[in-house]
């Protein structure tokens, strides 16, 4: 276990280090990131007064050292609009869009996984074709779309619950629906996937051969088997959540990382967008390697693979 | 199926026999929308009457008659809706082809080269394909600035990874076959040898990426757009279109919902068409 586990962390760390390499390149695409910074009514001193004092002035290998120094030490550096460093707009935001994505990680595993369930049960009847279209459906439909219809049904319409923005509990429904549904299909596909694969293996033909009841086959035997795909893909669902999040919580009002994201490229923010796009980055690298590492923990095989 | 050998059905037939016309029809009307816009539009996409602003489906004003209603300068909305599938079309077309010539370009390489050329170039993909699609886009437009060649640009840069991983994959397992490796033994260039037996045996995979990217990239310039990211107002985008009905949902739906629903419309027809192309050229099932 452990040569695999050092080595699979000693590879999360490398991409880490390139996630950061990159991000840092492409701020510099056109040249002089001072201008990403500054508002538009700047004049030439003022924006040669703030290349200096956050040293974009300096030879590019200097900065790349001293940026990636900071991101060791957790300092995403100052917010230029707000004058409030980084990282405590990210904290204050951050726990909105965990309550998002919890949400929609619920609706899209409790609709996901019976849908699939009943996708390989009942595959070739009419309801299993009415269950595909809707997991084709909701896979095609835009957030932003779906969000819309959801508010016009539930809030204008019917008066249900609030349109947008935050507050008790029945505000964060309609966002992590929308969210929830697009992930929904992943779900009841491997959900389906895995179950079938299952249910074609040569223990399932013996038990049933020994007159095991299909019920008890199902809970006892299969459901265990089919869970570990779909434990793993909902590690890496998590990470596809929280990017979804930033068109939601843009249609939701909802006061998360997405929203402060798109205000603060409107706003010329620059800072901010890093530090959530790295945020988002190296929460996604360590999902991978949670699943990894789950992974190889059920199925002992792989960590052998990969270890040779 | 019958028989033992499996009997290969041409593509036009298949597509008959499994009634799945409809989603091409539909594409193809997409197309013809967005190539003769001018032609088929019934008004100036910007062209304002701000008597008629906020018209239900069906109003008449002035010269105009707004079949699907009117937006906040009072311009026709199936008129935006039409010249809006311009942008999406050309932009999912050209970061396809782009991102797709990028990838496999380079994913061949790394699989017909290995050694270091192969480790650095997948290294590189790993990299691209462990930050999240969405905010490597919006970072990069926010350092480009908005326009439609950015977004382009943007998607190329965002979407090469994944080419170039199933080209990775594919040429490694074709560069392996013993008539390749007798070409290139033969004194056949590495060009030649990749673009005369490797790409054909690798085009089949990398063309049930192509489709469901395709689909994907849509969702993006829609989503761009949408956060006001993408093609910059007055010019009609669907996301642009959809973003600006956000805010008068509650007096004049027909706005946001309807450059919404061909969104999904388009989309949708994209992934049947995705989910057909690769059951077809999917080995394991003829």
């Amino acid at each position: 276990m452990w040569p695999f586990l050092l080595r699979r962390v000693g590879q999360a760390l490398v991409t880490m280090f390139g996630v950061a390499t990159l991000i840092f390149f492409i701020q510099r695409l056109t040249g002089d990131p001072t201008y990403l910074l500054v508002p538009e009514t700047a004049t030439r001193e003022d924006i040669a007064a703030l290349r200096h004092s956050l040293g974009f002035d300096r030879p590019l290998v200097v900065q790349y050292l001293e940026f990636l120094a900071n991101l060791v030490r957790f300092d995403l550096g100052r917010s230029i609009v707000q004058n409030v460093p980084v990282v405590t707009i990210i904290a204050s935001r951050l726990p909105y869009t965990l309550a998002l994505a919890a949400g929609a990680l619920v609706v899209a595993c409790g609709l996901g996984i019976p849908i699939g369930i009943l996708l390989a049960q009942f595959r070739d009847r009419p309801i299993a074709k009415v269950a595909t279209g809707f997991v084709l459906a909701a896979q095609s439909m835009p957030t932003f779309w779906s969000g819309i219809l959801l508010i016009l049904v539930f809030a204008i319409a019917l008066g249900w619950l609030p349109p947008s923005s935050s507050g008790d509990f029945s505000h964060l429904i309609l966002p992590s629906v929308t969210l929830g549904l697009l992930s929904m299909a992943t779900f009841a596909r491997i959900t389906r996937t895995s179950l079938l694969d299952e249910l074609s293996k040569d223990y399932v033909r013996t038990a049933r051969a020994r007159g095991v009841r299909t019920s008890r086959l199902l809970w006892r035997h299969v459901a265990r088997n089919a869970a570990i795909p779909v434990i793993t893909v909902a590690a890496l669902e998590i990470s596809n959540l929280l990017a979804g999040a930033v068109i939601v919580e843009t249609v939701f009002a909802w006061p998360g990382l997405g929203q402060v994201t798109v205000q603060s490229i409107l706003a010329r923010d620059f800072l901010i967008v890093q530090g959530v796009v790295l945020l988002g980055s190296f929460v996604t690298v360590a999902l991978n390697l949670l699943a990894d590492i789950l992974y190889s923990v059920v199925d002992p095989r792989i960590r052998l693979e990969v270890a040779r | 199926m019958s028989g033992l050998v499996a009997q290969r059905i041409t593509f036009s037939q298949a597509l008959v026999k499994t009634s799945r016309w409809w989603p091409v029809a539909l594409i193809a009307m997409f197309v013809a929308a967005a190539i003769f816009a001018p032609l088929i539009a019934p008004y100036d996409p910007n062209a304002q009457n701000l008597v008629g602003r906020l018209k239900p489906p069906g109003t008449v004003s002035r010269t105009f008659h707004y079949w699907l209603g009117s937006d906040e300068l009072g311009r026709d909305v199936l008129s935006r809706i039409i010249y809006g599938a311009r942008i999406s079309l050309t932009v999912a077309f050209a970061s396809v082809i782009l991102s797709g010539a990028v990838g496999v370009c380079l994913g061949m390489m790394a699989g017909y080269r290995r050694g270091w050329v192969e480790m650095v170039i997948m290294r590189v993909v790993d990299v691209f394909l462990s930050i999240p699609a969405i905010l490597l886009a919006i970072i990069t437009v926010a350092v480009l600035g908005p326009s439609l060649l950015n977004v382009i640009l943007v998607l190329v840069l965002t979407r090469w990874p994944r080419y170039a991983r199933v080209a990775y994959g594919q040429t490694l397992a074709v560069a392996n076959m013993p008539y390749v490796r007798l070409s290139a033994f033969m004194g056949a260039s590495a060009t030649r040898v990749l673009l005369r037996h490797v790409l054909p045996n690798i085009i089949g995979a990398i063309t049930v990426v192509a489709t469901l990217e395709f689909g994907l990239m849509v969702l993006f310039e829609a989503g761009l757009s949408f956060l006001g990211l993408g093609v910059q107002p007055p010019t009609a985008s669907w996301g642009a279109i959809l973003s600006v009905g956000r805010n008068y949902l509650a007096n004049a739906w027909w706005i946001a919902t309807l450059p919404g629903a061909c969104l999904f419309l388009l989309v949708l027809a994209i992934n049947l068409i995705g989910d057909f192309v690769r059951d077809y050229l999917d080995p394991r099932i003829h």
